[in-house]
């Protein structure tokens, strides 16, 4: 088990390297920031000036590393566009974007799962039924559209909840809380409302799915004949066998509750590290678009880290295999 | 004579669909007292475990009990639902399925299946629970049952899972416990222990068994009685020398030659011409007819009388008397 853990640490590392090459490397054909970053009257002379001063003259690989060294010291350089070190602003940034995805990302796995399994018991019932039309627009709406639903009939019409911004926040050891505030917690509503809507309906449909087909299984049949309560029978037997598929896509969709955070935020003009990228790829302010792609796809990486762990944790078939392989 | 365990009258499931009603259970009668073994056999289709399904009370929907009665033990149980029937499942009548592979719940310990099986019907505490959990392996012949309680189901070979399979069975001391092929999945090495080993705790503790299997050797073996089975209806009833060595049933007749019994030396598998009717095309008079070699004119208009328990053997217009199966 230690030594899969390893491998796998080892495997994202190379993941990791590899997502940064790429991301590195396509930012060179965005456009040339020097551009943008000197204003009309320039000459030749300031030109190679600020290229050396950046670092930009030297060859690819070279500066490649150079970020790859900083970055694991956590300096990915300074931005172009507001001259301050990266490091900073991602701090100063991540909190809106991780507060707000791990609301999203708890009312998608909390009401998900409940729904899925409250549909597939009662699987003809009316109810049952109603919710599974409901959350097919859920699947279908795009999220900008949702948020500027939301926005229409929670702020404008009814006026009961801000429709931009984190509200007031307070400032605990550097992070900087929303929940500590009532303007704080109102703002959060809409926004992660309209980021978890797509993921909750999707991890509905599939525990449903998965949760009926686990319950035509011989072990639920079997654990009905030896008179377990239904309780039982649902939710001991049938939903932890149930979540052993549901745990990847869920994962997944954690992560990709991060990567679309940037519709959100824009939608809400919510100050996070999405928004931030959205800007800078206008200003094609290449040391903070590699330093959120590589952020990203830590968090990818984590999760499905987590994901692995969490399999071995719930599935002891996986526990012997893995240990007798190794 | 004491009460039997088990007695079923003119026991007729249904399952309506489009094309009609069907009956896959149709005016079946029998009964099994304490400690009796009953062998049901049938070729595939025949009814054998929509009949046990039925007397469990797990039956899918839509197919439902549309007449008869079941008692156990004097009690009804035909019209019990919900919690009334859950109560008697495990408690009363157990169960034990075909597939030991499927029928155990991959997650959880064998411990804690069985301490759970026990504490959803006898007032016990869990100590209580977990020491005669232990002890139910012991019976079944687990090596290191003290230490196998831990155990995931994966971690036992298929025999040694259908012994746990059924000790859960078992757990509870049911009155009755049906067998529907508990050995079909098995390695044949293994099969004749699993009877023997079914056999002797249901002799022991005076268990009803309703063994339900395609093969005779396990019914020359094990049952006491037998119950043949065609097209939903009961064919020959009778104590398990008389229906082997003198069937009176010419389908009986047929299904022995198709089976090479050990005693009968290397005799070839004697297949019944023609397939047994589908249950949306029964033809008139007796279902067996078209296949039968003795039909007259008469059996294809009026069926062969029904069996009541301690009438008639077979139900058959013209039953074979002092033939010697060929
Ligand atoms: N939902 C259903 N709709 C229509 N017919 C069904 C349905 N379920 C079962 N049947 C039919 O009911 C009949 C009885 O099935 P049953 O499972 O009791 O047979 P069996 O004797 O146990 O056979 P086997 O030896 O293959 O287990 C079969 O002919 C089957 O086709
Ligand atoms: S009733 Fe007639 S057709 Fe049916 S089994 Fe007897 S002899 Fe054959
Ligand atoms: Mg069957």
């Amino acid at each position: 088990m230690l030594a899969f853990i390893i491998r796998r640490v080892f495997q994202s590392i190379l993941v990791l390297l590899v997502v940064g090459a790429v991301a590195f490397s396509m930012f060179r054909f965005v456009g040339d920031p020097i551009d943008n970053m000197l204003g009309q009257e320039r000459t030749q002379a300031d030109i190679e000036r600020l290229r050396t001063e950046l670092g930009l003259d030297q060859p690819f690989p070279v500066q490649y590393y150079k970020f790859l060294k900083g970055a694991v010291q956590g300096n990915f350089g300074v931005s172009y566009r507001q001259g301050r070190p990266v490091s900073d602003i991602l701090i100063e940034r991540a909190p809106a974007t991780l507060e707000l995805a791990a609301v999203s990302g708890f009312l998608a796995i909390t009401i998900g799962i409940a729904l899925g399994v409250f549909t597939a018991i009662r699987r003809n019932g009316f109810t049952a039924n109603a919710i599974m039309s409901v959350s097919l627009i859920g699947v279908s709406l795009p999220t900008f559209l949702i948020g500027i639903l939301l926005i229409y009939l929670f702020s404008v019409e009814l006026g009961w909840l801000p429709s931009f911004g984190r509200g007031e926040t307070v400032m605990v050891g550097g992070w900087s809380t929303g929940f500590l505030t009532e303007s704080g917690l109102k703002a959060l509503i809409l926004p992660s409302i309209t980021l978890g809507l797509y993921q909750m309906t999707l991890i509905m449909r599939l525990v449903r799915s998965e949760m009926l087909e686990v319950l035509r299984q011989d072990y639920i049949r079997f654990a009905r004949a030896r008179g377990l309560r239904d309780r039982a029978v649902n939710f001991r037997h049938a939903l932890k066998n149930t979540l052993v598929p549901v745990i990847t896509v869920t994962g997944l969709q954690l992560g990709s509750i991060i990567a679309f955070a940037i519709i959100t935020e824009t939608v809400f003009q919510w100050p996070g590290v999405g928004l931030l990228f959205i800007n800078a790829i206008q200003f094609v302010d290449i040391p903070v678009m590699a330093a959120y792609l590589m952020l990203i796809s830590v968090m990818f990486v984590a999760i499905n880290l987590i994901v692995d762990l969490l399999y071995f944790a719930i599935d002891p078939r996986l526990r012997a295999d893995r240990t007798a392989a190794h | 004579m004491a009460d039997p365990v088990l007695s079923i009258r003119d026991l007729t499931v249904e399952i309506p669909t489009r094309y009609g009603i069907l009956r896959p259970v149709s005016g079946v009668s029998y009964d099994i007292a304490a400690g009796e073994i009953l062998g049901v056999v049938g070729e595939s289709g025949a009814g054998k475990s929509m009949a046990g399904n039925a007397v469990i009370g797990l039956l899918s929907p839509p197919a439902h009990i549309a007449a008869g009665e079941i008692h156990v033990r004097g009690t009804r149980v035909d019209q019990l639902t919900g919690d009334a029937m859950r109560r008697l499942r495990g408690k009363e009548i157990g169960m034990v399925f075909q597939d030991p592979l499927t029928s155990l719940n991959p997650l959880l310990r064998i411990g804690d299946q069985l301490t759970e099986t026990m504490l959803a019907h006898l007032d016990i505490s869990r100590a209580e629970a977990e020491r005669r959990a232990v002890a139910a392996l012991e019976e079944v012949g687990i090596p290191g049952a003290a230490e196998r309680v831990g155990s995931y189901p994966h971690e036992f070979s298929g025999g040694m899972r259908q012994r746990v399979v059924i000790a859960l069975a078992l757990c509870a001391e049911p009155s009755l416990i049906i067998a529907d092929e508990p050995t079909t999945a098995l390695d044949v090495s293994v099969q004749a222990q699993i009877i023997a080993l079914l056999k002797k705790l249901c002799r022991e503790r005076g268990t009803a068994v309703m063994l339900i299997t395609h093969d005779m050797g396990v019914i020359a073996e094990a049952a006491d009685r037998v119950a043949v089975m065609y097209a939903g209806q009961l064919a020959e009833l009778g104590p398990v020398r008389d229906v082997l060595t003198a069937p009176r049933h010419p389908y009986t007749h047929g299904l022995m030659g198709s089976t090479p019994l050990a005693s009968r030396g290397k005799d070839r598998l004697h297949q019944i011409p023609g397939a047994m009717p589908r249950l949306d095309a029964l033809p008139d008079g007796c279902a067996f007819h078209p296949r039968c070699p003795r039909a007259h004119d008469r059996c294809r208009v009026s069926p062969g009388p029904r069996i009541e328990d301690g009438g008639g053997r077979a139900a058959c217009l013209f039953p074979m008397v002092e033939e010697a199966v060929a």
